[in-house]
Order: structure tokens, then sequence, then C-alpha cells
């Protein structure tokens, strides 16, 4: 079963960078999948990748995530291969309705996971 | 006047002592993009000598690498580089990926806990470099996620950025992809490998700097 979080921005826009960082790999190491409102500045993801790094065992093997801009701001969608397409469309127009940035955070082992088999997003969504 | 003046020498002077002690030159990108291999054809052409050893297994580079006062000549002019060379920027090392290379268990390990290391130290030199070459593959998808916030961290710090799309001699590639990703910035494609638009590249380093 696949489990998602939403974070919407209200949640950590005023945190400072270590508690927002936390608050993700706390999502993550449950093995679920972070839905971020909003995106973390240009320092915040390269410290989110240092933090990572920081934490890999031979269970956590890191993290996949993609932002993904409004249409009208980026005139096409960014598409990470890393990140299974379906996943990215199905939850940007649930929770996004193309307006807003949505970021999505997940532990890179379930990542490849759904990569290998796109029909557990699939089944769930229907 | 006075004003004008400090102002002068506080553009200028840093300048002239930065190109007198050698610009300090990144290569940032993803693994196995070719950074080594580009910075070994640098140092080829002007030392003499290869930097570091490349591979077809990600995160052969796993630390900082320094080449100083390499000096490079372009359009009749030349210019004294430090040359930094940077493990591959990745968010995620499983050493399951390099059994697939026929390496040992307890080499794969090692080199999965190296890289991890690798990465935090590429991310912490980004504070160090005047400018950076971000080398990407071109045969490869460029937006990814890993790329996006190399270039945007850079953004960020105000740093001149050259977007090298690598590997053009071969079929797959697709340098215009990567125009469309970055329309941006300038982006040049050579095959370091073979050599290829090597020329160009250093008259857009050269533009980069100055």
């Amino acid at each position: 079963m696949l489990s998602f979080q939403y974070l919407p921005h209200r949640e950590y826009s005023s945190l400072e960078v270590d508690a927002k960082l936390k608050m993700i790999f706390k999502i993550v190491k449950k093995n679920k999948i972070v839905l971020m409102q909003g995106r973390l500045k240009p320092q915040e993801e390269a410290q989110l990748i240092e933090q990572t790094m920081g934490q890999i065992t031979k269970k956590f093997s890191g993290i996949s995530f993609c932002t993904i801009l409004p249409e009208k701001q980026n005139g096409k969608k960014k598409q990470d291969s890393k990140v299974p397409t379906i996943m990215k469309n199905a939850f940007y127009n649930m929770f996004m309705k193309n307006r807003d940035t949505l970021t999505i955070i997940g532990p890179a082992n379930l990542v490849k996971e759904i990569r290998k088999n796109p029909n557990r997003i699939d089944l769930m969504l229907d | 006047m006075i004003k004008k003046f400090k102002s002068f020498f506080n553009k200028v002077l840093p300048g002239l002592f930065k190109r007198k002690k050698g610009i300090k030159l990144g290569f940032y990108g993803p693994p196995n993009a070719g950074k080594t291999t580009l910075a070994n054809r640098i140092c080829m052409d002007w030392l003499g000598e290869e930097m570091g050893s490349a591979s077809k297994v990600p995160h052969e580079t796993r630390e900082i690498k320094i080449k100083e006062k390499v000096e490079i000549e372009a359009d009749g002019k030349k210019l004294s580089f430090n040359l930094i060379d940077t493990p591959g920027i990745a968010t995620q090392i499983d050493y399951e990926d390099f059994l697939k290379h026929k390496i040992s268990k307890t080499k794969a390990k090692k080199r999965a806990k190296e890289a991890t290391k690798g990465v935090i130290e590429a991310i912490r030199w980004l504070d160090n470099v005047d400018c950076v070459v971000v080398v990407l593959d071109a045969t490869k998808n460029p937006y990814s996620q890993v790329n996006i916030t190399i270039i945007g961290n850079l953004a960020a710090r105000d740093i001149p950025v050259l977007i090298v799309g690598n590997k053009t001699d071969l079929k797959s590639s697709n340098l215009k992809k990567i125009e469309a990703a970055f329309p941006q910035y300038d982006v040049i494609g050579i095959s370091a490998d073979k050599g290829k638009n090597i020329e160009n590249f250093y008259k857009e380093v050269f533009k980069l700097v100055n």
C-alpha cells in the first residue's frame, strides 16, 4: 500500500530550514511520499541533498524529488525521469488544479518500485 | 570623488588578484556526465597530463580534485585557471547499483559510502568557486531535479555558468533538449572523449570569465 502525506505551505513556510527538512525526512523515513505545496529555495534543496547523503544506510538509499511548476509559469512542465510521470501528473492535477507549484519527495527505493510497476498508482487512483 | 575611487578599486583590484591567483573553475553535474573526462581533456591540452581517472561506473570521482595554474589560451588571450573537478551530485546512492558493474559487495559498499561524502563535499564547494561549467550528458533527459538544483544554486549565488552538453559524438545525443530546458544559459555541445568542439568550448569559457 502506498502512502502519501500532503504538506500545505502554511505548515512549513515559517520554519527554519533544518526544521523544514526534519519534517520532510520524518515523513519520507516512514516510507511515505511527501506532496508539498510550493517548493524549497535552491539552497534548501542543496541542503536536502546534503542531509540525505548524511543519512544513507543499507535500508535508506536516498530520495527522489521533483518540482512541478504551473504551466503558465513554466510553459512546459519539467519532467524528471526519476519520478514516474503518471504520479506527478495525477497528484499535480488533484492538489494544485494547475495553479500552484507542487514538490514531490519520496524514498528512492519506493519511487524505483513505482517506476517498475506504475499500475500501483493507477489502481490507487481508480 | 573619494567614493568613486573606492568603488573603482573595490571592483577592479579583487578581479586582478583573482586572475593572478587563478580563476577557480568548478566542474559540476550529475554522475557519469563526463566532468572528469572534460577536466582531463583540458589538462592534457594545456599541461600534458591527466587530472583523474574516469570510468563508466558512476561515482568514480568521490572527492574534490584540484589542478592549479592551468594556463589556457583562446582568441590570443591567456588566463590562469584552478580547475576543480567535483563528485557527481545525486539524491540517491544504492550500493547494489554498483554490483551491476561487477564490483564486489565490499567494494560497492565502500564506494557508496565514499560517494555520499563526495556529494556533500561537492555541495559545500559551491561557495568556493568563481565560475562553473555544468556538464550534462546530452544523451539523457536534462529535466532532472539534480540539474535544476545545481543550476538554481549557482544562480542564487550569482556564479557565472556555462552548460556543456557532453557526448555529442553519440547518435542519441540531443543538445536542443538541453537548450530548451535551460534557455537563459549558454549551452555548448562537445565530446570531451573525442575532443569534438573543444576549441569553441575554450572560447565560451573565456566569455564566461570576462
